[in-house]
């Protein structure tokens, strides 16, 4: 990928503004039709998987349709696990655009969740409800800031492992909740499943009008969208960007390089935090277990899918929610354990990854490749 | 093979107490004789040899129903997830009965579910649902597994040598902490000296913890070990290597331990399943609170191992007799193991609401709570 675009010699000016835009739209062409190959090749081999176990890939598929996106209910279903999917995977992406690999989404959500149920139990039924989601608000988001800050920060001035440290912060996070909540902030009212006292259910965030998805999905869409403006669109992203390509040329040209790994980190926690927040107002009412339910992993594929791209994330959520809602009719249809969709998942990944390699191989999609390719 | 006993016999022997438990009727069930659809939802695999597998096995009573189609789904989460679960079953398959069989899938869930599907009928396997509060198209249903666990007690009184017990406990919540109290009243009701030991590992399934907790509780002097936990197949097989007895839960573990099992504490689903069947064969309605123990046939002890010995088994066979007959188990007042009096009465009935929230560890437990 990045070929130099070389420019043939006689072109005119306006020629060679026409020709940027065609590569341009060329390698835009090329970001789509390798991962929709992938898919497509990837969704081939598990049809061979099903074949040698007897079942209709035909019917498989079919069935991902009916229960992901075939009817009105499907459609709420996906875009139900699509939402705090989409704020996980930003988690990933905004750090992988500095070259660092955080995987702690979960972590951070579960805090970020936490830290909002908690900041809520003695304003239940007695704060008015707005200045109550402000400061959950508020509190999730800086709870998950300063959790994955914390690795940006190890990353940067003691050079410990961002990825390493990232899934063990997830642990202890969950770790965190589960001392207070089967503690000190355990309600007693509910004697069987250790959580913080239970939200009023008219205080909780509504359902947007028509499609039975709670606000949140709006919240997430509108975060990937100002995410892919400030990474493609602003200083601030430019020199993330470039401090990812090479943090030496970056320190070099006199960029705030630790500055950047933080803030990036802190905006990555910005992200889950929100999505606890959201699964903690909307969905849940309280904190507890629950809250680890794996969102912040499956975040991690989302993320690559779409190559960390803020507004590919929208579409590949959703994909992957979809795959998640119709995981339960594919159970009770065609009696395939549940972690066949799983299966589905990760054999999409691994195809995805192989297919980096292909990139800038095509001559449809890059006009300059040298000829002794072909 | 549990089909052979699956009769039309057995069904109309049921059918008594399922109509008798149905004071109220829901009208969506009226169309049961041209097809009804259950769901059922578990939160693990069906075969995780506890818990979900325990629920597994005894819908086949319901699948063996003429005009009953069952629809199964496996490794749901307790969170939005489980919901949109049983939605999907509702709205793609047309399930008018949902069977949700965990703990943490009851409040919001199937309640937001029941307030949003009034035509369906929805049971939670748990003592949750409460008249009046709670949707007239939900309901609860769930065995006294205590009751067994004082009979596992009964057994494991005169079974020990050392007089210490020992118990592995998931979480410290009110049904775990009953049957921890259950398992000492009944080795104490026939072994005044006895004394249990127990230790939480803090999760439903963390096999490694369990190990430890085993192999500590072995080497504090316990001859006998049992647990609360979802899968007990690492307990008892780390007492069966030491050379101790042991004492199941859930399901039966008497393959695993040959030489040292006396019995164990079942569910018996079926009894509950069958009574759901019998209603819906009838085009009845599915009675909203269905619970019980050994008075109902509702629970079970594992048929006796190798380390049961003759005392032993009497005193639990004993003891099992006066549980079907509604004898009460505690006799009052109860201390805590701090010494504080926590349940003044003179006697409890085996149903009492008030033991359902049972938030103490029994004098005579060796453990904390916190």
């Amino acid at each position: 990928m990045n070929q130099p675009v070389t420019v043939p010699a006689g072109m005119t000016a306006s020629n060679r503004a026409g020709g940027e835009r065609l590569a341009r739209f060329r390698r835009g062409a090329e970001a789509v039709a390798i991962p929709l190959l992938a898919l497509l090749i990837s969704a081939g081999l598990f049809s061979i998987f099903l074949l040698i176990l007897g079942k209709s890939p035909v019917q498989f598929y079919s069935l991902i349709w009916l229960g992901g996106f075939g009817t009105p209910f499907s459609w709420s279903n996906t875009l139900l696990r699509a939402a705090p999917l989409m704020f996980a995977a930003l988690a990933v992406a905004i750090p992988a655009r500095l070259g660092l690999t955080m995987i702690g989404g979960e972590g951070a959500l579960v805090l970020g969740g936490f830290a909002a149920a908690a900041v809520a139990v003695p304003m239940i039924g007695t704060t008015n409800p707005l200045v109550m989601h402000a400061l959950m608000l508020m509190v999730a988001m800086a709870a998950g800031a300063f959790w994955i800050g914390l690795a940006g920060g190890l990353r940067y001035y003691r050079g410990v492992n961002e990825t390493i440290s990232t899934l063990l912060l997830s642990y202890i996070a969950i770790a965190i909740m589960n001392f207070f909540v089967e503690g000190a902030l355990r309600d007693p009212a509910d004697p069987n499943k250790p959580s913080t006292k239970t939200m009023l259910p008219e205080t909780m965030i509504g359902k947007i009008p028509g499609i039975d998805v709670h606000w949140g999905l709006a919240a997430a869409v509108l975060t990937c969208l100002l995410l892919y403006v400030l990474m493609q669109r602003t200083t601030y992203g430019f020199a993330c960007r470039i401090a990812g390509g090479n943090p030496r040329a970056a320190l070099a040209q006199g960029l705030p390089v630790g500055k950047l790994i933080v803030s990036a980190a802190m905006i990555a926690g910005i992200c889950a935090g929100l999505a606890g927040y959201f699964e903690v107002a909307a969905v849940h009412g309280k904190a507890n277990a629950s809250l680890a339910a794996g969102y912040g992993f499956t975040g991690i594929l989302v993320a690559f899918l779409a190559r960390h791209n803020p507004l590919a994330i929208i579409p590949v959520a959703i994909l992957f929610g979809g795959i998640a809602a119709a995981g339960g009719i594919i159970q009770r249809r065609m009696g395939l354990p549940d972690a066949s969709v799983l299966l589905l998942q990760g054999l999409t990944v691994l195809v995805l990854l192989a297919s980096e390699t292909l990139y800038g191989r095509f001559r449809l999609f890059n006009p300059t490749i040298r000829t002794e390719r072909t | 093979m549990p089909f052979d006993t699956f009769s039309r016999r057995s069904f109309l022997q049921t059918a008594a107490a399922g109509t008798a438990a149905a004071a109220l009727g829901f009208p969506s069930l009226a169309r049961a004789q041209s097809g009804v659809t259950i769901g059922i939802v578990y939160v693990g695999p069906k075969d995780d040899f506890g818990w979900n597998q325990a629920h597994a096995v005894s819908i086949g009573a319901l699948k063996a129903t003429p005009g009953v189609k069952v629809i199964e789904e496996e490794n749901v989460p307790e969170t939005a997830a489980v919901a949109k679960s049983m939605e999907s079953m509702i709205n793609l398959e047309g399930a008018n009965l949902i069977l949700a069989t965990s703990f943490g899938y009851f409040n919001p869930f199937m309640v937001d579910v029941a307030k949003k599907y009034p035509k369906v009928t929805l049971r939670h396997a748990a003592p949750l649902w409460e008249k009046g509060k709670h949707p007239d198209n939900a309901g609860s249903y769930f065995g006294y597994l205590d009751q067994a666990h004082y009979v596992n007690g009964v057994a494991a009184g005169l079974s020990t040598k050392s007089n210490k017990i020992g118990f592995v406990a998931a979480k410290p919540i009110s049904s775990v902490l009953r049957n921890i109290n259950s398992v000492l009243w009944g080795a104490r009701s026939v072994n005044p000296n006895a004394t249990l030991q127990v230790i939480f590992t803090g999760d439903w399934a963390l096999p490694v913890r369990e190990a430890e907790a085993a192999n500590a509780l072995i080497g504090a002097g316990c001859d006998i070990l049992t647990c609360h936990v979802d899968s007990p197949k690492v307990v008892i097989e780390t007492a069966e290597r030491r050379g101790i007895k042991s004492l199941g839960h859930n399901a039966s573990q008497a393959p695993l331990a040959p030489k040292g099992f006396i019995t164990g504490a079942e569910y018996k689903w079926e009894t509950i399943y069958k009574i759901f069947a019998e209603a819906i064969a009838k085009g009845q309605p599915v009675p909203n609170l269905v619970f019980g123990g050994y008075d109902k046939d509702m629970v079970r002890n594992t048929a006796f191992g190798a380390g049961a010995e003759e005392p032993a088994r009497k005193a639990a066979e004993a003891a099992i007799a006066d549980l079907k007959a509604n004898k009460p188990i505690l006799k009052g007042p109860v201390k805590d193991n701090k010494g504080n009096v926590v349940l003044p009465n003179a006697s409890y009935d085996n149903f009492d609401r008030v033991l359902d929230g049972m938030n103490f560890l029994a004098e005579g437990v060796v453990g904390s709570i916190t």
